[in-house]
């Protein structure tokens, strides 16, 4: 069985940015679960004389010709912004009482 | 209905060049069929308000003498995981709700400079994580042969709309089978094509290295033309192959004179056959490879040991990938945002998360963080990639054996709503057919294989080339579907409820 507790769903939660309810956590700890279970086989297949593959067609990095193009302008870039001052992206506090 | 809409895009571009039909008449049969079925079937999510505009206009300029491009005036639907400047782009989330992007994805602007028409954005499972479209923030899209069944997913909205005769072709995407899953259940042609081989510039990304845009519409040909229309190096996409590529739509008129089958040898895959496969579905795909033997292919078996381990290799690369493209979802540049009374930043960002984000998204996003953990890293995401380059081995193998490999492109005809909605793994086990051509990054092509016995629903067929040799799927393809609407005497979507 997995190592997948409703504790660890919450800390994966919290790195993740997702509030989640007390409820989605007990119904994903259990999903996980059967999941990571599941998945788990990849780890008996390949030994280590298998490279790992992370692309599926190689290609080397291509150069394109470094000329100045036309950005978006400020305006465009805030348009779908929920929150704006004209110039910049507006958030509320970054840092809590305690930092 | 108008017979306009039953017409295929070849049809249509001929008719449209010939001075026969306007584009303004082609693009108001379809708002028209679109108005009396959408109640049904809801495979949209926006109908382009602009749609008989850019019609007009191109009515306008052929009036004028302009030299216009073989497809203008023939409308198109897009899948909405794709950007337009003039639609909201949701990728059918709540989180994007009502965004307009800032730019258009590449291959919409290949459409636009191609004077297609645009008809509107269509339904997908949120970020495309789902095969049954019941994941979208906006509700189901219905599969125009059974109401009660699911079109498919993630794409189920562009397959609808193709084979609700709502638009001729439609753009998808396909990160582990959801151009060609959908399909398979709605009886029209899906391409997934090289990775590579389409810009993903603009294509709201789920997992990088797997995401392809390609083709859906009723036939072979016409998927070879929009498949034209959009392939080709962008320099705004790190991943698009510089080469050249040839004709899609020439493969598929060179294979509809069915010679192509002649000596071809086509691949069974053991593997991706037999059990977990509904009888009918089984029945019809072995019947079309005994046609495809009397044709003159020769059918080899071929085994593919790996592809046994392709979804748990892929359920372990994708919600990786998508953990980190959707952390962009953040409540500072676009989407909602949920604010928190008193709350930090980071706060409004998780419960903007919370809010924004449903079952399906949460569940990957979460087990994405978990395999890319520190202390599983290497467990977990490292041993999927190794069984990457293992079942990239095989396909090798395989194709040393057969030109192209083919298996029924999914394992059940539609299922119902709900049927799967429960259980994620048994949600998972309908791309067994489709995942292992995104892990190697090869093509892959569905197409219609005749109606399952049992229900009376579509069946579909999966064939796969070698990595950059699309146009054997469009040359072998048109041969097959030729050879298999000779002998039901009309074209399976024919067959299709007539709704509205």
């Amino acid at each position: 069985m997995s190592e997948i507790t409703p504790e660890s769903v919450r800390h994966l939660a919290q790195l993740a940015r997702i509030a989640l309810t007390e409820d989605e956590i007990v119904s994903l700890t259990g999903e996980l679960g059967a999941i990571v279970d599941a998945v788990a086989q990849v780890q008996q297949v390949a030994g280590d004389d298998v490279p790992a593959t992370s692309h599926p067609i190689p290609l080397s990095g291509g150069m394109r010709v470094d000329e100045p193009g036309t950005p978006l302008t400020t305006e465009q870039a805030l348009a779908g912004a929920p929150d704006h001052d004209g110039s910049r992206f507006r958030v509320t506090a970054i840092l809590g009482e305690e930092q | 209905m108008s017979e306009l809409i039953r017409a295929s895009a070849a049809e249509l571009a001929q008719r449209l060049a010939a001075g026969e039909v306007s584009a303004v008449e082609v693009t108001q049969a379809h708002l028209d069929r679109i108005a009396a079925v959408e109640g049904d079937v809801h495979a949209f999510l926006h109908v382009n308000e602009a749609a008989l505009d850019v019609a007009r206009q191109v009515d306008a300029d052929r009036a004028s003498g302009e030299a216009l491009p073989a497809l203008a005036g023939v409308p198109v639907a897009i899948k909405d995981v794709l950007c337009t400047l003039d639609m909201p782009s949701t990728s059918g989330s709540k989180i994007l709700e009502g965004w307009v992007p800032p730019y258009d994805a590449t291959v919409v602007a290949r459409l636009r400079a191609a004077r297609m028409v645009p008809l509107g954005k269509t339904n997908m499972d949120e970020f495309a994580m789902g095969s049954s479209t019941e994941f979208s923030a906006y509700g189901p899209t219905k599969n125009p042969w059974d109401l009660t069944r699911i079109p498919g997913g993630s794409g189920g909205g562009s397959a609808a709309a193709v084979a609700a005769f709502e638009a001729p072709f439609a753009l998808g995407s396909d990160t582990g089978g959801s151009i060609r899953q959908p399909g398979a259940v709605t009886g029209t042609v899906g391409v997934k094509p090289t990775y590579g081989g389409v810009s993903r510039y603009g294509a709201i990304a789920l997992a990088s290295s797997l995401d392809q845009v390609g083709p859906v519409s009723r036939t072979v040909l016409d998927a070879g033309l929009l498949h034209d229309a959009i392939a080709g190096h962008d320099p705004r996409d790190a991943t698009s192959i510089p080469d050249a590529w040839p004709s899609m739509a020439a493969a598929a008129r060179d294979g509809a004179s069915g010679e192509s089958l002649k000596g071809l040898r086509v691949g069974v895959v053991r593997e991706l056959d037999g059990e977990g496969f509904q009888a009918g579905v089984r029945q019809r795909f072995h019947e079309t490879l005994e046609k495809l033997a009397a044709a003159g292919a020769e059918i080899v078996e071929v085994s593919a040991p790996n592809f046994q381990y392709a979804i748990a290799a892929y359920y372990l690369i994708l919600p990786a990938e998508a953990s980190s493209n959707l952390a962009k979802f953040d409540s500072v540049r676009f989407g909602m945002r949920k604010d928190v009374a008193g709350g930090t930043v980071e706060d409004v960002m998780g419960a903007t998360r919370e809010a924004g984000f449903g079952p399906e998204v949460k569940r990957r996003i979460i087990l994405g963080t978990y395999a890319l953990s520190a202390g599983y890293y290497d467990a977990y995401y490292g041993s999927a990639q190794k069984v990457r380059t293992l079942i990239q081995r095989d396909f090798d193998a395989a194709f040393e054996q057969a030109d192209v490999l083919v298996s029924p492109a999914a394992p059940t005809t539609a299922f119902a709503f709900g049927e799967k909605l429960d259980d994620p793994l048994a949600m998972y086990l309908n791309d067994v057919t489709t995942i292992p051509a995104n892990l190697a990054g090869v093509p892959g092509m569905s197409l219609p294989m005749g109606l399952a016995p049992e229900d009376g629903l579509p069946t579909g067929l999966q064939i796969m080339a070698p990595a950059r040799h699309d146009a054997r799927l469009y040359q072998v393809g048109a041969a097959v579907e030729a050879l298999l609407e000779a002998e039901w005497g009309e074209p399976l979507w024919a067959k299709a409820p007539r709704l509205g």
